[in-house]
């Protein structure tokens, strides 16, 4: 058998080592295209889109002449949204994270279900929660109309799967050492999971409710059908209120055929894509500054 | 609580109060988890409704959904055939994995095997940038620069303003990371005691990335690609953009072509009116898209469970 397996591998040999190099050569190269593109998107972006970028532009509403239009509404849409997904995501999903790696007992099936079941939503297309958001939420059972609240409940819906995600990655990390350490000294359950567990855990937390907000910022297809409007000359004034994002904005710009208005979409981009990069800045911080090393 | 003369243990820690209150916590934590059953539970009613509504419409027969090849349904005329946008799911997907899976894996790899741990501290997560770049932005860049630019200009393909390719192209860019970092977690994760025994045996490096590596770390790497397709089956705003909005059953990718996403997007763009067949399509069409996922996203998990076992 060992006689054998060296004959597999053959006697290292010039052209042997010929092609080992060139095998290197073509992973690195496989590697680079992915960064190429990247570098193309972004440099495309930032040529079409800086020169459109102004005071004027980040303050006036959409027109119809692209000369005066703006991405005032589709700035404050976008921050209304992020306001409301925040408020549902985080305590619903911090609070399943905490029951699936606190409480539950993985030999019963209910909890065996919710696992698996949230495993598949994280992989369901985002417009199947769009068509969902439009069924039940804007119409349907919620009937809560095109509105700020309706959008926000959708995109929530969207992100939930990857917050529970990373909370539980977050709750895990901490060792369960403390817990029992807690426990030890007399405290309930839930004592130790508030005092211990989750004053640990929050920056990991933080760090996953983050980066799920910047998915969010950028997901366009649920509002699509949730009907958001594109053409909206005003910010939203509560949850009830019309409103535009910018990716719907962006959207709405790359569909005329208007030269002028793609320029606007790629000016909108540049901006959409600075929040995204703050965001992410702001995460990256989080982790770096609170992660504990145990 | 007993009435005997001794407290009991309980008692005396003082725990006995403080478990009812326990006891509400894990019920509302419970109910938490349970939006998560709700979720899906809401998706499947909602689609299935509709859907059980759209077939007791006249014009429409199951069997014409399924085996039809036209689908017109918002013309006076209908047709209701779905052959044309499961197939440009299909072609658009199978263009965006014949570009992802070389490159993912390549990376993966690269990443996995060969790269210094500088280099990679530098790749990896730019790679994931490429992951958290809107999918809208996406479309932009393949319409506005990768198909006059690149497919029309450099290639000299001669393809349509909007089209099939483009779209592929671009979705398989955009599920690269998908694709690379599970394979990567896959060949993480086979021991390195597999990998010394090659060497022992006068492997070289490529030799026991390929014929070591890769075997061992295959049903994770399958469900990479898997996952990949998954991806690339429910990704909405780059064919929407890029791709067009004409239903076809032409194979040319050089032509433009609709998903069932990019019709879902397309026709719930304008205001629907509830109950109109165009209305109901949507939904025929989204539980198509979600069946077709769900099992796409089942055979994934299973697989990667599967190679969490054998080395973990």
């Amino acid at each position: 058998m060992t006689s054998e397996s060296v004959q597999t591998f053959g006697a290292p040999s010039p052209a042997g080592k010929l092609r080992d190099w060139a095998f290197v050569v073509l992973l690195a190269v496989l590697t680079s295209v992915g960064l190429v593109v990247l570098a193309a998107l972004l440099i495309d972006t930032a040529i079409d889109g800086v020169p459109s970028l102004s005071f004027d532009f980040l303050t006036s509403f959409p027109s119809a002449f692209p000369a005066r239009a703006g991405i005032e509404s589709a700035v404050m849409g976008t921050l209304w949204l992020m306001l409301v997904v925040a408020i549902v995501i985080i305590p619903l999903g911090i609070a399943t994270a905490l029951y699936l790696e606190e409480y539950a007992d993985r030999s019963k099936w209910w909890n065996r279900l919710i696992e698996v079941n949230i495993q598949n939503l994280a992989a369901v297309p985002s417009i199947v929660y769009g068509i969902l958001g439009l069924a039940y939420i804007v119409r349907g059972p919620l009937d809560l109309g095109r509105t700020v609240l309706a959008g926000g409940l959708t995109l929530s819906l969207v992100v939930l799967p990857v917050v529970i995600i990373t909370s539980r990655e977050a709750i895990r990390a901490v060792p369960p050492s403390i817990k029992e350490g807690a426990l030890a000294l007399g405290a309930t359950q839930w004592q130790a999971i508030w005092r211990q567990i989750l004053p640990s855990s929050i920056p990991g937390i933080a760090t996953g409710v983050i980066l799920s907000l910047s998915r969010a910022i950028g997901e366009t297809a649920p509002l699509i059908l949730v009907g958001a409007a594109t053409f909206v000359a005003f910010n939203p004034t509560g949850l009830d209120s019309a409103f535009t994002a910018l990716p719907l904005q962006i959207f709405s710009w790359i569909s005329q055929p208007n030269e002028d208005f793609q320029s606007l979409a790629a000016a909108a981009i540049v901006v959409l894509l600075v929040m995204l990069i703050m965001l992410n800045a702001v995460a990256i911080w989080l982790r770096n500054k609170y992660q504990r090393r145990w | 609580m007993q009435q005997g003369a001794t407290p009991s243990a309980k008692e005396v820690l003082g725990v006995a109060q403080r478990h009812f209150g326990e006891k509400i916590i894990k019920a509302l934590l419970f109910l938490a988890a349970l939006v998560s059953i709700l979720i899906t539970v809401g998706i499947v009613f909602s689609l299935v409704g509709e859907t059980l509504a759209f077939f007791q419409d006249d014009a429409v027969t199951v069997k014409a959904f399924l085996t039809g090849a036209e689908w017109s349904p918002l013309f006076s005329d209908p047709e209701f055939g779905i052959r044309p946008l499961v197939q440009g799911t299909l072609i658009i997907s199978a263009i965006g994995l014949l570009v992802a899976v070389p490159l993912g894996l390549g990376t993966a790899v690269y990443l996995s095997e060969y790269a210094r741990p500088r280099v990679r501290a530098v790749v990896k997560p730019t790679l994931e940038l490429l992951a958290g770049i809107p999918t809208v932005v996406f479309g932009y860049f393949a319409l506005t620069y990768f198909t006059p630019k690149i497919l029309n200009g450099i290639f000299g393909l001669d393809v349509a303003v909007f089209n099939g390719l483009a779209g592929g192209i671009i979705v398989g860019i955009m599920i690269i990371p998908t694709v690379a970092s599970i394979a990567e977690d896959a060949m993480a994760s086979v021991p390195q005691s597999l990998r010394e025994g090659a060497y022992g045996l006068g492997a070289s490096k490529r030799q026991v990335a390929t014929r070591v590596v890769f075997p061992a770390a295959l049903s994770g790497i399958v469900a990479s690609v898997v996952l990949g397709a998954s991806r690339a089956v429910g990704e909405t705003m780059i064919v929407l953009i890029a791709a067009g909005q004409v239903p076809t059953t032409s194979l040319d990718p050089r032509q433009p072509m609709e998903t069932m996403t990019a019709f879902i997007g397309a026709t719930g763009k304008g205001d629907v009116p509830t109950g109109s067949t165009g209305y109901k399509a949507i939904f025929a069409v989204g539980f198509t898209l979600f069946v077709m996922t769900l099992i796409i996203n089942a055979i994934a998990i299973r697989l990667v469970r599967k190679y969490r076992q054998v080395y973990e």
